[in-house]
């Protein structure tokens, strides 16, 4: 898949999953906060991201720690899931 | 310093004993009652909890229940302590009449609900076990098996219910609006709520390390336990096991399952218990801590300590090492063990700590410890944001 | 001690009525998730966190939206807030995911007092609060509690409510207590508002 592709998918997933019912696909700038300014996510939606790690890629995390370094932006996001996807 | 309201009996049954004897015993030889899952029907085999061992059938011979019986775990939990609370307190089956019941829940009849939803999804049998589901029903339960006929409710307000039910209980007897209550809370494990704290990421893999600094999350327990409130007028010379002279509730408004890290919530409801005991911080012996071993908890209790008792924090440990969380029946569970501090001048040690945490420095009680003990404060916090504190005191002769 | 119920907000059958004046209303056709959502615009909400929530958490900060307008709230303001079946609908989520992989977020909602929880983050509430599971409205239990935490507390105003969610339907009531206003705060006055809409 497209690195382009994977992006506008992930955004797709995360205005969905997250609920995040007033952003659109083109809201978010691929290399945006996620966290903290951005789009101001909080401990429950980074939780929400493993499981759509989880679900639709196939990467299982064991800390959520682990987290933090990859839900910096989408951008980051992509490039971990290019790496470690088994789905 | 307020007179209090006079405790008259307790009952308990959790993963370290059947009855207020039995957890006595265990919290004196450090016995704790962390163990992997068997009774619970679970894949997560290796998630260290507070189980007791017992089936559903053995608790319900236990009762004396018929087969057939529709008796939820907690319930069965619920109605084995209630009955102890209530035969120490010498409340006769016409006095029940006049008693009323408050207890807390959380799961209330989940255990049976995940057990039959998948078989009669669909159909009317469902809707039995639906109904089972909420807390109230399993609170009508164990009121209708005991026969408490007053005035009978159900907080609500997760790991902090049962320490609510002892608020309301002692507020209600205190306004003149009831002589006679008994309060407390019961929930137990399911894979309902051992899926879903799993998916929050706050369970540890072993058995939990309260206030250290490498604890990495809790274990859930399960049981219940009650305490007989009576009011002044009639306890005509009744054995009084304790006071509760304190009590303090605020939202810490900050995060549905995260506590803020100044301990806001926290710490309003201390002061406010302080301030309702009419007693100093000073005048505080020991903190039976909420205390869940999650990174998140015990560093806000511990700054919420900080803020209330200055450098010098009291002698502090979290029970919760020897018997897990037992979510909405943790409050009630630790009033029982405060009330079994007072009466023996004895300190329950905070189990598997080794390490204090680097913000706060804090050391927990680590032996178990003698101590001439008047005032103890009781923590219990739920999600929500929903901060309970209570203040145990001694008869004061 | 002279309480008064000062206000009141009724949600039921896609309407919205503020003391005892409808002030929106959705078509009949509207399930749930539709109401709320239209419901949200009209009243410019504009709370991004509302969307993540359930739909009883929802309901009740919909409901303090309009009880709250137009008047300071005192950040002591007590919430007592009860229903009958608990976080039922969003229980029954969880269990359906259990059989694959569970959503925090849906977990966060399976317990009725986060309703207390989002209200007091919103409206920066550091108060007294409590969550009943009763089988029907219980009068005498919302004013028992709202007097003892005015007279003996200090407690300048209370919130009580009954969000109720079961299936398709919601029953929502609130009303808040002060010392303001002229409908004094006993159990015959607050039943008959809350039968109100009822009927």
């Amino acid at each position: 898949m497209k690195m382009s592709d994977l992006r506008t998918e992930l955004k797709r997933s995360i205005i969905e999953q997250l609920n995040l019912e007033e952003l659109e696909v083109d809201d978010i700038a691929n290399d945006e906060p996620l966290f903290g300014d951005g789009l101001g996510l909080d401990s429950i939606d980074a939780l929400e991201l493993i499981v759509l790690l989880e679900k639709d890629y196939g990467i299982k995390l064991e800390e959520p720690e682990q987290g933090k370094k990859i839900f910096v932006s989408i951008d980051k996001m992509a490039e971990y899931i290019e790496a470690h996807r088994t789905k | 310093m307020t007179k209090g309201v006079a405790i008259t009996g307790m009952g308990i049954i959790s993963a370290i004993g059947n009855n207020v004897g039995e957890n006595f015993k265990s919290l004196s030889s450090l016995s704790h009652g962390i163990s992997y899952p068997e009774i619970l029907d679970t894949v997560h085999k290796k998630l260290p909890v507070g189980e007791i061992k017992f089936s559903n059938k053995d608790l319900a011979e236990k009762l004396g229940l018929k087969s057939g019986h529709s008796f939820t775990r907690a319930a069965l939990f619920g109605a084995i302590a209630a009955t102890e609370a209530i035969s120490e307190a010498g409340i006769s089956e016409n006095q029940l009449k006049d008693t009323g019941f408050i207890s807390g829940s959380s799961v209330g009849g989940m255990d049976m609900t995940e057990k039959y939803y998948k078989e009669f999804k669909g159909s009317e049998e469902n809707r039995r076990f639906i109904q089972a589901q909420h807390p109230g029903f399993t609170t009508t339960q164990i009121a209708d098996h005991i026969g408490f006929k007053g005035f009978v409710t159900t907080p609500s307000t997760a790991c902090s219910s049962s320490a609510n039910a002892i608020m309301l209980g002692a507020r209600l007897i205190k306004a003149g609006k009831l002589k006679r209550v008994v309060v407390g809370g019961t929930d137990c494990l399911t894979k309902f709520t051992l899926n879903g704290f799993n998916s929050l990421m706050i369970l540890s893999s072993e058995r939990c390390k309260p206030f250290d600094e490498n604890r990495n999350g809790l274990n859930l327990g399960e049981g219940a336990a009650y305490l007989v409130l009576e009011d002044e007028e009639i306890l005509k010379g009744k054995k009084v096991l304790g006071r509760i002279t304190g009590y303090g509730n605020s939202n810490d408004a900050y995060h549905q399952t995260a506590s803020s890290e100044t301990g806001e919530g926290a710490y309003l409801a201390m002061n406010e218990a302080l301030k309702s005991a009419d007693i100093s911080s000073e005048e505080i012996d020991y903190i039976n801590a909420h205390g869940t071993a999650t990174k998140n908890n015990d560093l806000s209790e511990s700054r919420a300590l900080q803020r209330i008792f200055g450098k010098i924090v009291p002698e502090f440990s979290s029970t919760k090492s020897y018997t897990g969380h037992s979510l909405a029946a943790a409050g009630s569970m630790e009033a029982v063990f405060s009330i079994l501090s007072l009466q023996h001048n004895q300190i329950f040690p905070n189990l598997n700590f080794q390490t204090p945490i680097k913000e706060t420095g804090l050391y927990p009680v680590q032996e178990g410890t003698r101590k001439i003990l008047k005032n103890i404060l009781s923590n219990s916090f739920g999600f929500g944001g929903n901060c309970t504190s209570l203040i145990f005191s001694t008869n004061g002769e | 001690m002279d309480l008064k119920i000062t206000d009141s907000v009724h949600i039921k059958n896609q309407k919205i009525f503020h003391g005892k004046e409808m002030i929106f209303s959705a078509k009949p056709s509207a399930d749930i998730i539709q109401f709320l959502k239209q419901a949200y615009k009209y009243l410019n909400v504009s709370y991004p966190k509302f969307h993540k929530m359930d739909g009883l958490s929802k309901l009740g900060i919909l409901g303090t939206e309009v009880l709250f307008q137009n008047r300071t709230i005192h950040p002591e303001t007590a919430l007592i807030f009860s229903n009958s079946s608990s976080s039922l609908e969003t229980d029954k989520l969880h269990i359906e995911a259990m059989g694959d992989i569970v959503s925090p977020a849906v977990f966060v909602y399976t317990l009725p007092n986060i309703i207390v929880g989002e209200i007091s983050i919103k409206n920066g509430l550091l108060s007294e609060n409590v969550f009943f599971v009763t089988d029907k409205f219980n009068a005498g239990l919302l004013l028992d509690y709202s007097e003892i935490l005015m007279e003996d507390s200090d407690v300048p105003a209370v919130v009580c409510a009954w969000i109720e969610w079961k299936n398709a339907d919601y029953d929502v009531f609130l009303c808040l207590i002060s010392r303001k206003g002229n409908l004094a705060f006993n159990k015959e006055n607050l039943e008959e508002l809350y039968h109100f809409e009822n009927e």
